[in-house]
This record gives C-alpha cells, sequence and structure tokens, in this order.
C-alpha cells in the first residue's frame, strides 16, 4: 500500500488549550480509516490539518505527489476532499450550478449540461435510485438530499479524480437504506485504490466499513488497530479513560418539585423534566440537539414583548461570541444586563446599586480586572466566561440554563464555577448544564443523553459513568 | 480621557472649523446671523436624526425610510386641524403626536407580521404615508397660528426657540440612554439581538417602542418646520431622509448598532448646514456642496471602519 | 412534481402582471392595440433596467441607495456631453461604472455597510448632475432618441427592448458561469471563497454590472424624454427595490431573478395606469404602490416563502 497523505507528530493549540497533542498517522491508498472519540478529542482538528485548513503549530504533513507547503489549493489538488457537516452548498444555485462553482474545471461552453452529468454521474454511483436532477435547486431540496449531493460532490471526477475522501458525520441526516448505500459506496471506493476518512457516531457504520480503527482521546491517537480487532465494546472502552469514575459527593434522589419540563417533541426520545435544586447535565455528541432543547427551555420562559417581573431562566452562553457578550460594552454593564429590573426603579438605572452589586460578583466570583468599567473585551476568555456566569448567578431566575459554558476556559476558573454551581444548588437554585467535557457530566444529579436530536437515555446517580455515557451517545453500542 | 473615546467630538470640531472658514469669507460681518441660522436649521435635523439614531442603535439592518413622510403626514394633518386658531395648538401637537405613534406601530407590525427587513416594512409603509398626506393636503397651504408661527420663529436668551426643543429633546434622549433600563436594552439588541434575547431583554418590545420613538420624533419634527416655514409642503421632508442617516454616522454612532452617540448629532448638524453656508459663502453652487456632503459620508464610515479594526 | 422554487418565485409577479393588465383591457379596451400598449409601455425600458441594476446588487446581499440620482447623473451625461464631445461622454460614462466596480470592492474588503456607502455615493451622482445641468436641458443624442422613437412592427419599443434586456439578463444573471459566481457569493460566500474564487473581484465586477444597468437606464430615459434633468428618476431608487422585491428578489441568500424584476418593475409600472383608469385619486397612487408592495409581501408570506421561514 502506498501512503497517500503522512501527518507525523502534529501539534495544535489554541491559546491554552492543546487540540492535538503529538499525532502521527499515515493514510495509505485502498483504506477506509474509521477516526472515533468523544467530544474534544481532536477529530476536527486533525481533519482540517489533513484537508490544509490548519496548519499545525509543530509537525508536518506529507503528501505523495505534492512538494512544498501544505494548504487547501495543495490538498484539492491531489485529490483530497472534505465533507463536512455544515452545508457548504449554495442553497439557491441549482446542483449543476454548485457543481461549477466546486470544479473549476468545467468551465467553457456548455458547462451547465457537463457539470450537470457530472452531477448526475456521481450521485448515481453513489445513490443510486435517488430521484435528484441536476436543475433543481439545492434549497428546494430536503436535507437528507443536501446531504447527498455533498457527499456525491466529494466523489465526483470533474478533471481530478478523488484519491481521498474525508466523511465527518456523513449519515447524520440520512435514512438507513442510503446510509448503506453510501457505506456500499466506499467499501467500492476503497476497493477501487482509493481511500476514506470516516467519522461518526454510529459505531455499527465504523465497525462494517472500516479496514482500520483509530481512537483518539485527549489529542492523541488512543488505540489504532484493524478493524476487527475491535468490538462495540471494546471501542467504547478505548474510547473512556482506563482510570474508571472517581467517587464524588452527589445527591440522593431528588424529591423536590418539577420547576421546568418539556415534552418530547414530534420527533420522539424522552421527556424532561427539571426538580428545583437539581444540577441536570445534557450529554452526548456535540451538536445533537442539546443546545436547541437549552433555546426552547428559554423561550418559553421569557416574555419578547414586555419585561419579565421575576425572571424564570437565566442563560450562560458559551460560544460567548454569537449569544454571550456585547463586545461594545464595559464588564459592569455586560454583567448588570440581566438583572436591570432589580437595578433600577421605574426604569431608571439606579447607578450605585448596579456598581456595588458589580463589585460584589466581582470579588464571589472571582474576576481578574483592575476597573469594571473596562471593556469586556479586554479580559482573558476565561474571565469573560466568568462575567457571563455573574450575569446568570445575580439574577433571581430559579434555574439557570448553561450552554457548554466552559469550552476555553482554563482549569482553575472550572474548579471554582463548580464549586459555585454545587453551592448555589444546595440553597436550592436548578441548573440545566450542556456540556461536551466528561468530567462535567458526571458531576451532575441527574443526565439527558442526546442522540440525533431526541432525548435517548436519562441517567441518574452512580449510573452517570463514561462509558453508560459513551455507549448512549453512539449509536449501537448499547 | 482620549479623543478616541469621544468620536462625537470630531464633528464638533469640524463644524467649528468650517465656522471659522466661512466668518473668515465675511471677515467677521455676519458672526451672529450665520450661527442663528445654523442653529434653528440643524434643530430640525437633530430632532429627527435622535429618533433615526434610535433605530439605527437597534443593529444593522434598522433604518427609518418612513421618516420625510411621517413629517409630511404628521405636519399636514395638524395644520388642518389646527386651521390658524391658537387655541387648537396643543390638540394639534397631540395630533401630530397621535400619527407618529401610529405610523410606529404599522411599521413594526409590518416588519414583525411580514418578516421582512425593516428599510423595505418603512419603504413600503412611507408610500402609503406620502399618499395620505397629499390627499388631506391637495396643494393648499394652511397656515399655522401666528401665536405658534411666533414661537418657531423667535429666539429665547439669544437661542432660536427651536434649537430650545432640539435642546430638550437631546438631553431627554441622552437620559433616556444613559440612564434607563430602555436605553441599555436598546444597544444591548444592536450589538446582538442573540444575546440580547438570551440575556431576558424583551426584544420585540423594546423594537416597537424605538420605531415609535423615531416616528413621533419626525413627527414633532414636521410640526415645528411646517410651522416655522409658515405651511405644510409636500416634499417637505424630502431632504430629512438622507440628512436623518448622515448626522447620526457623522456623529459618532456605530451604523453597525450597538454603540450610539447623542451629542454627536448637534456637531454633525451644525456642520452639515454649516458647510452648505461656507460653500455658499465662497460661491459653489449645490452640486459642489452635494458631493461635498457625500464624500464627507464615504469619509467617515471608511476612518470608523479602520478605528473598528485598530481596536 | 416538484415544481423548482424559481419557478414558484416567478408566479407572483407574472400573475401581478396579468391581473393589472387585464384590468387595464377591461376598463379600456382601446388600450389593447399598438398605440395603447406604446403609451403604457413608454417608460418600461428605464424602470426595467434600474430595476435589474438593483437586483444585481441584491444578489450579493447589499443595498444600493444611489440608484435614483445615479440614472438622473446619467441623463444630465447622456443629454450634454454625449451630444457635444461623444468620446469624453462615453468616457465619463465608463469611467462611472469603474467607480461602481471600486465601490463594490471597497464596501467588500473594508467591510463596509453597503446601504450608508451608497447612501453617501446618493449625494455625489446628484451634485455631479446637478453640476452639469443646474436646470432640466440638454438634448438626447441622434441616435438614442432614434433608438427609442423606433416603431418597430407589430409589438412596440417600450415592451419589445423590455424584453429583449429581459432575456439577455437572464442569459448573463441566470445562465452564464459569472452569474453562478455573484449569486453563489448571495448564497454561500465562504464555500464559494473556499473552492477559490476571488470574492473580491466577483464583487467588483457584480457592482460593474449594476453600474452598467444604471448607465443603460439612464440613457434609454434621456432618449425617451429627449432631455437630461438631475431630477429626473429621484424615485427610481424606491422604485428599483420595490420592483426587484415585488420581482420575488430577496434581500440575502442571493435569491434573485431577472425576469421576475422586470415583471415586478413592469407591474408597478403599469399599476399607475390603472388607478388612472380606475380614477384613483392621482393622490392616492404612491400609496397603492405601497399596497401592492405590502399586499405582496403579505402573500409571500402566506404561501410560505418568507425569508425568515428558512
Amino acid at each position: 500500500m502506498t501512503a497517500l497523505v503522512e501527518v507525523t507528530g502534529a501539534r495544535v493549540r489554541f491559546g491554552e488549550v492543546v487540540a492535538l497533542d503529538g499525532v502521527s498517522l499515515t493514510v495509505a491508498a485502498g483504506e477506509c480509516l474509521g477516526l472515533v472519540g468523544h467530544n474534544g478529542a481532536g477529530k476536527s482538528t486533525l481533519v482540517n490539518v489533513l484537508n490544509g485548513g490548519l496548519a499545525p503549530t509543530e509537525g508536518a504533513v506529507r503528501a505523495s505527489g505534492h512538494d512544498g507547503d501544505w494548504s487547501i489549493a495543495a490538498a484539492r489538488a491531489i485529490g483530497l476532499r472534505s465533507v463536512f457537516q455544515e452545508l457548504s452548498l449554495c442553497p439557491n444555485l441549482t446542483v449543476a450550478e454548485n457543481a461549477r462553482l466546486m470544479h473549476r474545471s468545467l468551465s467553457g461552453r456548455g458547462w451547465r449540461r457537463r457539470a450537470g452529468d457530472v452531477a448526475r454521474a456521481a450521485l448515481d454511483m453513489v445513490f443510486p435510485g435517488h430521484r435528484i436532477e441536476p436543475r433543481m435547486q439545492v434549497g428546494s431540496l430536503s436535507i437528507a438530499e443536501r446531504q447527498m449531493v455533498e457527499i456525491a460532490m466529494a466523489f465526483a471526477d470533474a478533471g481530478i479524480a478523488p484519491r481521498l475522501v474525508i466523511l465527518d458525520e456523513p449519515t447524520s441526516s440520512l435514512d438507513a437504506g442510503l446510509a448503506e448505500q453510501l457505506l456500499a459506496h466506499v467499501r467500492r471506493f476503497v476497493a477501487g485504490g482509493g481511500a476514506v476518512i470516516l467519522i461518526t457516531h454510529i459505531l455499527g457504520e465504523i465497525l462494517s466499513t472500516a479496514t482500520r480503527i483509530v481512537v483518539m482521546k485527549d489529542g492523541r491517537i488512543a488505540a489504532e488497530r484493524p478493524a476487527q480487532a475491535f468490538t462495540h465494546a471494546t471501542l467504547v472502552d478505548a474510547m473512556g479513560s482506563p482510570a474508571g469514575d472517581q467517587d464524588r459527593s452527589r445527591r440522593t434522589a431528588q424529591t423536590g418539585a418539577a420547576v421546568l419540563s418539556l415534552p418530547a417533541g414530534a420527533r420522539g426520545g424522552g421527556d424532561f423534566t427539571v426538580r428545583k435544586g437539581e444540577v441536570v447535565g445534557l450529554a452526548g455528541l456535540a451538536g445533537h440537539g442539546q443546545t436547541r432543547m437549552l433555546h426552547a427551555l428559554h423561550d418559553l420562559k421569557t416574555p419578547q414583548w414586555w419585561p419579565a417581573r421575576d425572571p424564570q431562566v437565566a442563560f450562560v452562553a458559551g460560544d460567548r461570541r454569537v449569544n454571550g457578550t456585547f463586545d461594545v460594552w464595559s464588564i459592569l454593564r455586560n454583567i448588570s444586563i440581566g438583572t436591570l429590573s432589580d437595578l433600577s426603579r421605574r426604569g431608571w438605572i439606579d447607578r450605585r446599586a448596579e456598581a456595588a452589586r458589580g463589585r460584589e460578583w466581582q470579588s464571589r466570583i472571582a474576576i481578574r480586572t483592575p476597573d469594571l468599567n473596562l471593556p469586556i473585551l479586554s479580559l482573558s476568555g476565561g474571565n469573560q466566561q466568568k462575567a457571563l456566569f455573574a450575569r446568570a448567578l445575580s439574577s433571581r431566575a430559579p434555574v439557570v440554563l448553561m450552554d457548554d459554558p466552559m469550552r476555553g476556559v482554563d482549569v482553575g476558573t472550572k474548579q471554582e464555577v463548580y464549586a459555585m454551581i454545587r453551592a448555589e444548588a444546595k440553597v436550592g437554585r436548578t441548573f440545566v448544564w450542556y456540556s461536551t467535557e466528561m468530567d462535567e457530566i458526571t458531576l451532575c444529579d441527574r443526565v439527558y443523553v442526546f442522540r440525533d436530536g431526541v432525548i435517548v437515555a436519562e441517567l441518574e446517580g452512580d449510573a452517570i459513568t463514561e462509558a453508560n455515557v459513551l455507549s448512549a451517545s453512539f449509536a449501537g453500542a448499547a | 480621557m482620549s479623543i478616541s473615546r469621544k468620536p462625537w467630538l470630531w464633528s464638533f470640531v469640524a463644524a467649528l472649523v468650517v465656522f471659522v472658514i466661512t466668518i473668515a469669507a465675511t471677515a467677521g460681518a455676519s458672526t451672529g446671523g450665520v450661527m442663528q441660522a445654523a442653529l434653528t436649521f440643524a434643530a430640525i435635523s437633530i430632532i429627527v436624526g435622535t429618533g433615526q439614531m434610535f433605530v439605527i442603535t437597534l443593529g444593522p439592518g434598522n433604518i427609518d425610510l418612513a421618516v420625510p413622510a411621517t413629517m409630511t403626514l404628521a405636519a399636514t394633518l395638524a395644520l388642518k386641524y389646527m386651521d390658524g386658531v391658537a387655541v387648537l395648538i396643543v390638540p394639534g401637537l397631540l395630533i401630530a403626536l397621535g400619527i407618529g405613534v401610529a405610523i410606529g406601530v404599522l411599521n413594526y407590525a409590518l416588519i414583525k407580521l411580514l418578516r421582512i427587513p425593516p428599510i423595505i416594512a418603512t419603504l413600503a409603509m412611507s408610500f402609503v404615508i406620502q399618499s395620505t398626506a397629499i390627499a388631506t393636503n391637495r396643494g393648499l397651504r394652511i397656515k399655522p397660528p401666528q401665536m405658534l408661527a411666533d414661537f418657531t420663529t423667535g429666539s429665547l436668551l439669544g437661542l432660536p426657540n427651536l434649537a430650545w426643543v432640539a435642546l430638550l429633546v437631546t438631553v431627554a434622549a441622552w437620559l433616556l440612554l444613559n440612564r434607563t433600563v430602555y436605553g441599555r436594552w436598546v444597544p444591548a439588541i444592536g450589538q446582538s439581538i442573540a444575546a440580547a434575547r438570551m440575556a431576558g431583554v424583551p426584544v420585540d418590545g423594546v423594537r416597537l417602542a424605538t420605531y415609535v420613538l423615531c416616528a413621533v420624533l419626525a413627527a414633532i419634527a414636521g410640526y415645528l418646520m411646517a410651522s416655522f416655514s409658515g405651511g405644510a409642503a409636500l416634499d417637505m421632508g424630502k431632504e430629512y431622509l438622507l440628512m436623518s442617516i448622515a448626522v447620526v454616522v457623522i456623529g459618532g454612532s456605530s451604523v453597525a448598532g450597538g454603540d450610539s452617540n447623542v451629542p454627536g448629532i448637534w456637531g454633525a448638524s451644525l456642520f452639515m448646514y454649516l458647510v452648505v453656508t461656507m460653500l455658499n459663502t465662497y460661491g459653489l453652487q449645490s452640486g459642489a456642496r452635494q458631493i461635498f456632503t457625500g464624500i464627507i459620508i464615504i469619509t467617515v464610515i471608511l476612518v470608523a471602519s479602520g478605528r473598528r479594526r485598530a481596536s | 412534481m416538484r415544481l423548482s422554487s424559481d419557478a414558484l418565485r416567478l408566479i407572483l409577479p407574472v400573475l401581478a402582471l396579468a391581473v393589472l393588465l387585464g384590468t387595464v383591457f377591461w376598463l379600456r379596451p382601446n388600450t389593447m392595440g399598438y398605440t395603447g400598449l406604446h403609451l403604457l409601455f413608454k417608460l418600461a425600458l428605464p424602470i426595467a433596467l434600474a430595476t435589474l441594476s438593483q437586483m444585481v446588487i441584491l444578489a450579493v446581499n447589499d443595498i444600493d441607495l444611489s440608484t435614483g440620482p445615479f440614472v438622473s447623473f446619467v441623463t444630465c451625461v447622456t443629454a450634454t456631453f454625449l451630444v457635444d464631445t461623444p468620446a469624453l461622454g462615453v468616457l465619463i460614462l465608463l469611467a462611472a461604472i469603474a467607480a461602481y466596480a471600486a465601490l463594490g470592492m471597497i464596501i467588500a474588503w473594508r467591510q463596509l455597510p453597503a446601504i450608508v456607502v451608497t447612501l453617501g455615493m446618493s449625494f455625489v451622482w446628484s451634485g455631479l448632475a446637478v453640476l452639469m445641468l443646474p436646470s432640466p436641458g440638454g438634448t438626447a443624442p441622434a441616435w438614442i432618441a432614434a433608438l427609442t422613437g423606433w416603431r418597430p412592427p407589430l409589438v412596440p419599443f417600450g415592451v419589445l427592448s423590455t424584453v429583449v434586456v429581459m432575456v439577455l439578463a437572464h442569459l448573463l444573471i441566470m445562465r452564464s458561469t459569472l452569474g453562478v459566481l455573484i449569486r453563489g457569493i448571495g448564497g454561500n460566500e465562504r464555500s464559494v471563497a473556499r473552492a477559490g474564487w476571488s470574492v473580491l473581484r466577483a464583487r467588483g465586477i457584480a457592482y460593474a454590472i449594476a453600474g452598467a444597468f444604471g448607465v443603460l437606464s439612464g440613457m434609454s430615459l434621456t432618449g425617451i424624454m429627449t432631455s437630461g434633468d438631475a431630477n429626473m428618476a429621484v424615485n427610481y431608487t424606491l422604485l428599483s427595490i420595490a420592483g426587484a422585491i415585488l420581482g420575488g428578489c430577496e434581500f440575502m441568500g442571493g435569491k434573485v431573478s431577472p425576469i421576475g424584476a422586470v415583471f415586478g418593475a413592469a407591474t408597478l409600472l403599469l399599476a399607475t395606469s390603472v388607478f388612472t383608469f380606475l380614477r384613483v385619486p392621482p393622490d392616492w397612487q404612491i400609496g397603492a404602490q405601497g399596497m401592492i408592495l405590502i399586499a405582496v409581501l403579505a402573500l409571500r408570506i402566506a404561501l410560505g416563502r418568507g425569508e425568515a421561514s428558512r
């Protein structure tokens, strides 16, 4: 077997976080590499290094038939294609037009027909029996059909033949029949000398399709064996920590009143309820409906036309840039925005009370800044996150929703916040905590595990173990 | 405090420079006159611009294009109702205010119900309002009550009455923006509507109130302007569409929303009027004046984008 | 069978125009002839071209608030320089298109809000126009006047030329690679850039096309009105936005349709005549245009195709 792409000693740091910690990997022609691991294991970072989107801090990428620096263009030129979970097609264009934009070689007269032929041939090849026409607009296709187009386009040959195709959760919107078609094509493609990297949360797919499986954990390769050497159980074991769970002081069975509940939606799955004083975790792989649930809970309890006299829920953002910080403002204003009704009389802000409240929380939660009137962006990421915690915790809301709030936060801050959450829960506050980190999930009193947008498992007390969460997160593992 | 923290200072500095150049041309002969006229005409821009500023602060895409039509309709209906009778001055003002409230509510109703960008909602609305104004006006020019006309053209303590009104509006707007809960919510929405929603801001209520506020201020400006110039004219609001946006941008508010600047509107309004005066004084035609205005707007926005990148 | 969403997008404007045209014919059967159509659609070409100009800007998710002043500016150039010193006139018009291209690139490069930049440009264009022609005047160049005054057999010039422009614009925006690229930027700028295209250059070209449509609009308007005027087309900004929206274009996502835009523009133009024939007082005609716009947008929501529903 010849090596197509080879990564040696790749190390990637994002600020304090080490995303990839010295990974060496070779992908050869004629193999399907299954890549598994829990959130934050480094799968996406590794993929980005491979496809040229990210230059590693240390280490190198080498490809057969290529000299010089590795880049997206270089990767495309040797026939490396990636399919990501996010849609990368233009929804306002037809399938053929998207093919034209993706494959620059389809130029000149009659490109529309040729692009259509390429798209149709690729779809026929991967998903025989599909009912997608090249002149259909992508936006008018169903989610599954869009994903089919995207996948087929990666396997399409328009000038440069595909040699290595990276599929990141390719079957997340496909039904079982389509998924099997895709996997069958992957096997054919591999048998014909192509290479595929397959990332999926459905372990059955990995075990049935991959020739070799690489298990990642904490930015390293934890195990690497031929696929036959793994079973469901050993694969889940390899993803987890060998040390097992530490004992934690956890509250005993809850008997408090339910403060918030959401029945299972049209997509099925279990119901959701939280009781007073509970810390409830939302677990599972990232992007499987946890954030959507938090938003639904928030919208349910927050009026849009008139300010709530008594706020029912407070929210701590994880993606600060998107729905957390107000970047123009000072730290103080970022903290007080959630509690203005308490800090004002008849609509007039009591600025002394505001400043006092800010100082109180600065010391309680240890926000490291000389002056709360400095811009929020003058703080480090961890301290910005603390300000968001102060915003939520200083409100009178009995329920706090947390959307993976510890992303990119240093260990020290994490410990401080964990202690604070415990203390607040003890005095009757309720927390709904979505986290992508296993040790945070195991801190919770009760955990709902999400998969494909719905609740698939509810774990309580000692049942909250890494193994249980993992086996519920990965379909076919239970 | 560094000057970069006070972008509104620039508009005042610019206004002052232009003022000095203008005075230099006339060798100081008409200093007082120029200042009086500048304050009077700037007052209308200030009132309209303040309303527009609140709307622009709501974030990208928020602009009220119905401002000129609102001015015209409010002025037309109020003057028609008053019909030159002095005792109806206050009811006339109330009518103007009522029109402002109604237009603001309708504007936001369109934005919310049709789920369309504010620009198109207020544009469509402005067509309807404009027609209503034309239909009620019918080319007649009804004089304002003498008392009202006297008030709008008079002055107090050496300052034109209109400037006093504008000052009142400015102080109120400043207090609203800097001292009240509502004044926190508006820029919160402008910085990030998603973050505002998750922080518990009643987003729809605040946006509705802001569109109403803008329309009400436009209505007041129309009422005052028609009284000042001896009657409502159908195209009286025309130049205030672009002017209201221009004074907000030049005054140092962020076009991207979330960061507004009340005093800057004064500097910008005076500046815009004084530029006209200066160019007139130096014998330049209205064409050159407009080109200059356009270049200023584009320069300001370019400089502002540089500042944003630097920080 | 699944209708393509492009076809769905076209139903409303085509239906609106058909209903209006039917109403006109029913109210005034004598408009059904050559002369009637000639009068009804006399101004169709410049309005359609201005709407197409706006549409190209909408395709890259921007809005042009200077369309009206720009078209007015072009009428002034056409009625003066293009008559007296044709070479200089052509140069000025080419420079204007280049200015549009430069603006597009500056807006993309510095990530400026297009609304404010084009607002500033609207002052510049009308200032330049006033400098050239302080009061309405000048004459249309003979060849333009001859073209717009041409009476082709069977179909009046206003209708014929608009249809021709519509077809050409459709080929350019909907069928060519360049059009695909421009709409692709509106649809998903990041993935277009990831596929290796220069977004900056493409945006510059989009603005240049918009400028070219604006120039053609101004030239044809001069021919029809036989003179230039710095205020001739001030309401084209609003009309072009309204016409494009009426024609099924959207503000975000690169969803545009040249055929729809032309139909939308023609609908707004025809609405004026319908209101006259219906004895709607002239006072209410602008308002009725606004109501049509609101009604169409409401219909779109009712059909579940609003922007927010995706």
